[in-house]
């Protein structure tokens, strides 16, 4: 892919003549640009690791009973499932693929403010995963206890927890370094004319996650080190037996897993008001208001956590407080919303992959954001707490927000990155198919959640058959479109047809550039004078 | 950062502060030997914030350092305190 591509993109970064050639090239190199295509490599292969073994565990849910694996593989399969999706994959998934490429060069900077530190994340990012996969082998066993560690379990189990908590400690460093230089990126070297209201929405999307995980991932790496200790010199710091407290242990998890949600899904809502803009040919529908409700969800998001926690048995006063600030993050996730549809309506719509991605995110961000209401509201939340409605509700806000938004900036984005186009009509076609398979899976799961089926069970009542049934034909389905969607990017790499500097007449700085862009992005420097959604 | 802004500490300065840091380890040991109750937690936290206050100031040089990064340590300690009241309202509620 690289050699052929960079013979026909002379001077491009991915023709860079750096030191070292080739693969060592590539593992040297401090170039924002390679970087990002580093990290889409490995979170592409965790995240078909984390899709075989979702397909694995959608076999054994096929029929009632014990099919392939037995009940103890079903455990380790959904925590090496969760760790693998959720801090492998969609943590540092957008900022650090699309954020790593496009952050310099949609705010006019040449690099990053600190090149190596954020190849020194990369490589952190390595040893952390290394570690996870380590986990996965050897010892006890996978670690059996949920991506949630949840004590006294994690504290008991003996399995290799102590071996993915530290796998995930690790994994923090990186996510810390990288928030970390995209502050003082977007603090110190913007172009010049790019004032912050003059700032592309995606950068401004990276600023807010940014502060989340330079704020709230020190937390639960404290957390995770207690957990090491406890387990290690059993120092009572949440198991009961030890004069600990579980819900103390829940408290901190959640007080960074919470904003690890927004760490997620804001820079999704960034890239899709990139999106739409473009597609529409019209300006963004209340630029400031997306903004402020970016940071409004960051700092609201924070205070969130304890809505994970409403059957635990923390204090009433506590549920109420938490109950109601789950409603007040909801309304600045629902001014994104209607800004995106108030800047579809009347503009010049091109339906194609890209967009259908986007469409679909959101859709499904809007099921997934009203059925996190369900799981706000007290009453609610006891009924279905713990069961599949919980398990729904989190994938169409993971998976159909982020995962999707994902799909929707590669192909977005598809262009410059490789300097090639994907192909259209196998582009739509992966689309209907991923979509489909999609819906299938998650969206019996919360016809199952209210019927009371409990999450994380590798067994099931006769009475669920006929919802795991569609569930797993679904996870089928979706397995097969996401084949076909890689096949085509894939594909599309090496043999597209080659891309012009602007395809989708965008308006933002990285459009302006040739595609691929040359190492260094601009031949001069920038001077911003137009805002970055001015469209007739 | 750049070279002219520059400030030194002097060696008096930096032990008086060590000093200081041992004197209200001193303290936070002491507390754990009286049952105050939730008392405790507040007095071991009180002598913590201050301990974390003078490292910011004098070991990392916040307090010769630029309103700007004044600011920002200041909105994380805050939304740290934050946090931690939330946390411990739980406890005071349960």
């Amino acid at each position: 892919m690289t050699s052929n591509n960079s013979a026909l993109h002379p001077g491009s970064y991915l023709d860079q003549q750096g030191k070292y050639k080739g693969i060592l090239g590539w593992l040297t190199s401090t170039d924002h640009k390679r970087i990002g295509i580093l990290y889409l490599m490995c979170i592409l292969v965790f995240f078909l690791v984390g899709v075989t073994l979702g397909g694995v565990m959608k076999l054994e849910l096929l029929r009632p009973g014990e099919q392939y694996i037995d009940a103890q593989t079903y455990n380790g399969f959904f925590t090496v499932h969760g760790v693998i999706m959720i801090f492998m994959v969609v943590i540092p998934g957008l900022a650090a693929v699309f954020g790593n490429f496009f952050l310099p060069i949609m705010i006019g900077a040449k690099d990053v403010a600190f090149p190596r530190l954020n190849l020194f994340s990369w490589y952190i990012y390595l040893v952390g995963s290394g570690i996870a996969v380590l986990s996965q082998f050897g010892g006890n066993g996978a670690p059996d206890t949920g991506w949630t560690f949840y004590a006294p379990y994690s504290i008991d189990s003996n399995t290799n927890v102590t071996t993915a908590v530290l796998a995930a400690f690790v994994l923090g460093f990186s996510s810390i370094l990288t928030g970390l230089n995209f502050i003082v990126t977007i603090h110190r070297m913007r172009a010049k004319g790019m004032t912050w209201f003059k700032m592309p929405l995606f950068p401004w999307s990276l600023y807010a996650t940014a502060w989340i995980q330079v704020l709230a991932t020190p937390i639960v790496g404290i957390t995770l080190l207690m957990v090491i200790a406890e387990r290690t010199f059993r120092i009572g710091f949440f198991d009961p037996s030890l004069g600990g407290d579980p819900i103390l242990y829940q408290h901190l998890f959640w007080i960074y897993s919470h904003p690890a949600v927004y760490i997620m899904i804001l820079p999704a809502m960034g890239v899709v008001t990139e999106i739409i803009p473009t597609f529409c040919q019209r300006k963004v529908f209340g630029y400031q208001a997306i903004v402020l409700s970016s940071l409004a969800i960051a700092g609201v998001g924070y205070l969130v956590w304890g809505h994970h926690m409403f059957t635990s048995g923390m204090s009433d006063f506590s549920r109420m407080a938490f109950s109601f600030l789950t409603f007040v993050v909801a309304i600045p996730s629902a001014i994104k919303v209607f800004n995106w549809i108030a800047t579809m309506y009347k503009g010049s719509i091109r339906i194609n992959t890209t967009f259908l991605y986007t469409l679909s995110f959101v859709f499904q961000f809007m099921i997934g954001g009203l059925t996190g209401l369900t799981l706000g509201s007290l009453a609610t939340n006891i009924h279905v707490h713990d069961t599949y409605y919980v398990v729904a509700h989190f994938h169409y806000i993971v998976f159909g927000g982020m995962g999707f938004a994902f799909f929707a900036a590669i192909h977005y984005w598809f262009p410059k990155m490789f300097g090639r186009m994907y192909n259209e009509k196998l582009g739509k076609i992966g689309w209907a198919i991923v979509f489909s398979g999609f819906t299938l899976l998650y969206f019996p799961m919360f016809v199952l959640g209210l019927q009371g089926m409990p999450r994380r069970y590798f067994d099931y009542l006769p009475e669920y058959s006929v919802g795991h049934f569609i569930s797993s034909i679904g996870g089928f389905v979706l397995i097969f479109g996401i084949i076909i969607m890689v096949f085509n990017l894939i594909r599309s790499a090496r043999k597209g047809e080659l891309a012009p500097a602007n395809p989708w007449d965008g308006k933002t700085l990285e459009w302006t550039i040739a595609s691929p862009p040359p190492l260094e992005n601009f031949d001069n420097d920038v001077v911003v004078t137009e805002h970055p959604y001015d469209y007739k | 950062m750049q070279h002219e802004n520059t400030h030194i500490t002097s060696y008096r300065a930096h032990g008086v502060i060590l000093v200081l840091l041992l004197f209200l380890t001193a303290i936070t040991i002491t507390v754990t030997w009286f049952d105050a109750g939730s008392l405790s937690v507040g007095v071991a936290m009180f002598v913590a914030s201050i301990k974390a206050s003078l490292v910011l100031l004098y070991f990392m040089h916040l307090k010769f350092d630029q309103l700007v990064f004044k600011v920002f340590a200041a909105v994380a300690f805050l939304l740290l305190a934050v946090v931690f009241i939330i946390t411990f309202f739980d406890y005071l509620f349960r």
